[in-house]
């Protein structure tokens, strides 16, 4: 069976048929790098059967969900139920030996690494697709364009004395700024911590929600409101929100499917992971199969929910990773992770 | 005489009928209670309006009859009134059996005392212990610790306690209003305890038991915080197929839609809201009817 068959929705459509640069409808413009991996379904894809779960990032959720869905199509015996438990949840299930992949919108860290290792764990991590967290403020709001990275950790940061636009800079006025942001389980929080506050302490008065819709409220509901989630969440709202460049020193740059999918968008672009089980890759057909059908499908499905598609030269390297790593010609990452030469040498 | 006269006449000049008055403040307080009503019933009917205007067009075989899906025109959430069918189901018998037998034991055989005040007040307490708590214990409980997983089973026990206090409550209710003269002409024609249980005291609580049970039931299918815990999946294409098969239910899969970023899947998650109320209705409905039904057969 082939991949045409599976339906694809108008707007992802639209940007997969008209190949590498594609206007599609409701004003997006995809710049789409080619589908470079094709997936070909084995005769037998659909005698596969069993049943694993997928758990983590509520960001990757929606693409894995896709995927699933789709896998589904063609294999109809096999069943994946996906959960949403936030990447820090996903990753303490998946060091368990609980679930098979863990959808992840940070790398893994140490700490979960070592849990891994303690319960004999080994993982491969593999690119999906990226995403750019954006910084937005409210249509209503029409004195700010952009921000310089440390203008953003001056008002997030716990030590920024930050209260008033006029702290940020002092020709805007001098009124209070409404935070809006992701709670302390969101893979997103510590994205952006890490990226923008680095050693700093994020301050905690600030409104949270782990729900991105009430976010999205929150910030458009207000003139001196600041905010900062999931690309797909601003591109759904654009009437109502404005996206804040971000200069990293190198000028301003807004968010964009261009400027996110060729890394100009810094610090604040990301690559999502799912990390998988390296016995449960190896030892279940349904499995690697299904990850095979993920790496390959991704490009064409991430844009239906939001995401920008991997580059060419990445999806194949993550489809030439995934297929080493079915047949074990390829070492699990976590046997390399934390080892020395990852660390400056002593 | 003298006495009376006096008191007599205290009374005359302290008594003044002022009937404008005393109607106007009856008026008044008429009018407050009206109002309190209305707000409710305004407040209600805007409620339903905000779910019921964005949902209603959104209505359709496919929410009823398809799986979730990434496509809003294609998604529906047959998994999801299966597993809340039977969580439900699992659930109520579950609290059924274990509540009605606290309750016949508390009420037929334990002594009255300081012990039984003791677990009264305690299992009134219990009924107001926020949900998510229960989630937590059946999380520690029934997933980790006897390996159940996050499965049906797993969420069904883990509601069967928490709708356990309201049914032992109902259920304690309903046989204390069975009349003590039932009981003692059966005791009087020479049956046991347990005889006159089973064949008088039981009938007669039945309908207020069913009653209690319905709408403990009712209480289970709408709750989402204990099942975000131990259920845990956002996404399942498959209804139930077994006891440890995972689950998805209607309010979590209502949750999972408002919190997606496109639109169409808000109007979705009302149109799922509003399946949801047509579902509570009808089982409301049937406890009414039950009680009806069995209440026409008591016979003192």
């Amino acid at each position: 069976m082939e991949l045409m068959n599976i339906k694809l929705n108008r707007r992802s459509l639209a940007a997969i048929t008209a190949g590498t640069v594609a206007l599609a409808p409701f004003g997006r413009i995809f710049a789409q790098d080619e589908n470079v991996v094709t997936y070909e379904a084995p005769e037998n894809v659909g005698d596969l059967s069993g049943s694993f779960e997928s758990d983590g990032s509520s960001t990757l959720g929606p693409l894995t969900e896709a995927a699933i869905e789709e896998f589904a199509a063609i294999a109809p015996n096999v069943r994946i139920t996906n959960g949403i438990s936030g990447t820090g949840g996903g990753f303490e299930r998946f060091t368990k030996g609980e679930i098979a992949i863990a959808n992840a919108s940070r790398p893994i860290k140490d700490s979960e690494a070592e849990a891994a290792a303690a319960a004999g764990i080994a993982w491969y991590q593999f690119d999906v697709a990226y995403d750019g967290i954006t910084v937005v403020v409210s249509a209503e709001n029409d004195f700010i364009t952009d921000l310089t990275v440390e203008e953003l950790a001056n008002i997030w940061a716990s030590d920024g004395g930050v209260t008033t636009w006029a702290d940020v800079r002092a020709e805007w006025p001098a009124e209070n700024i409404e935070l809006y942001g992701p709670g302390t389980a969101s893979g997103t929080f510590d994205f952006f911590n890490e990226a923008i506050l680095g050693e700093r302490e994020v301050r905690t008065d600030y409104t949270p929600s782990e729900d991105d819709n009430v976010l999205v409220q929150g910030v458009a509901g207000s003139a001196n409101a600041l905010g900062y989630f999931g690309f797909s969440y601003y591109e759904e709202n654009q009437d109502i929100l404005k996206a804040v460049a971000v200069d990293n020193g190198a000028g301003a740059v807004a968010p964009s499917v261009e400027t996110i999918s060729d890394g100009t968008y810094a610090p604040l672009g990301r690559t999502l992971f799912i990390y998988v089980s390296a016995s449960e890759l190896q030892g279940r057909a349904e499995v690697a199969e299904f990850v095979k059908f993920y790496a390959a499908t991704a490009d064409e499905l991430a844009p239906s929910v939001g995401y920008i598609s991997l580059h060419a030269d990445d999806q194949q390297s993550t489809w030439d990773k995934v297929v080493g790593a079915i047949d074990g010609s390829v070492a699990p990452d976590s046997d390399s992770f934390g080892t020395p030469e990852a660390s400056p040498a002593a | 005489m003298s006495l009376d006269a006096k008191s007599t006449g205290l009374a005359t000049s302290v008594y003044s009928p002022r009937i404008g008055t005393r109607q106007f403040i009856g008026k008044v307080w008429r009018w407050i209670f009206f109002g309190s009503t209305a707000l409710a019933i305004v407040l209600l009917g805007l409620l339903l309006w905000s779910i019921i205007e964005p949902g209603w067009s959104w209505l359709s075989w496919n929410l009823i009859a398809n799986p979730p899906s990434r496509i809003a025109e294609k998604a529906g959430m047959n998994p999801a009134i299966w597993g809340s069918l039977w969580i439900v189901l699992g659930s109520g018998i579950g609290a059924f059996v274990v509540g009605l037998g606290t309750a016949i034991y508390l009420e037929e055989y334990a002594a009255k005392g300081r012990f039984n005040d003791f677990i009264q007040t305690n299992i009134a307490n219990l009924a107001g212990v926020p949900s998510i708590v229960y989630g937590l214990l059946g999380l520690l409980v029934f997933v980790d610790l006897l390996h159940m997983g996050r499965s049906l089973i797993a969420g069904c026990l883990t509601m069967a306690l928490l709708i356990l206090p309201v049914v032992v409550i109902s259920s304690r209710e309903a046989i204390r209003a069975v009349p003590s003269s039932l009981r003692e002409a059966s005791y009087g024609l020479g049956a046991t305890r347990w005889q006159t249980i089973w064949h008088h005291v039981l009938p007669a609580a039945f309908p207020g038991v069913l009653t209690g049970i319905i709408l403990a039931m009712s209480r289970a299918i709408g709750e989402t915080a204990p099942l975000l815990v131990v259920g845990g999946a956002s996404q399942v294409l498959w209804k139930p197929d077994g006891l440890f098969s995972t689950f998805m239910v209607m309010p979590l899969q209502i949750y999972n839609w408002t919190g997606r970023p496109q639109e169409e899947f808000e109007h979705l998650a009302a149109a799922a809201i509003i399946v949801l109320m047509i579902i509570l209705l009808l089982m409301n409905s049937v406890a009414i009817g039950l009680r009806q039904h069995f209440s026409k057969k008591a016979r003192w």
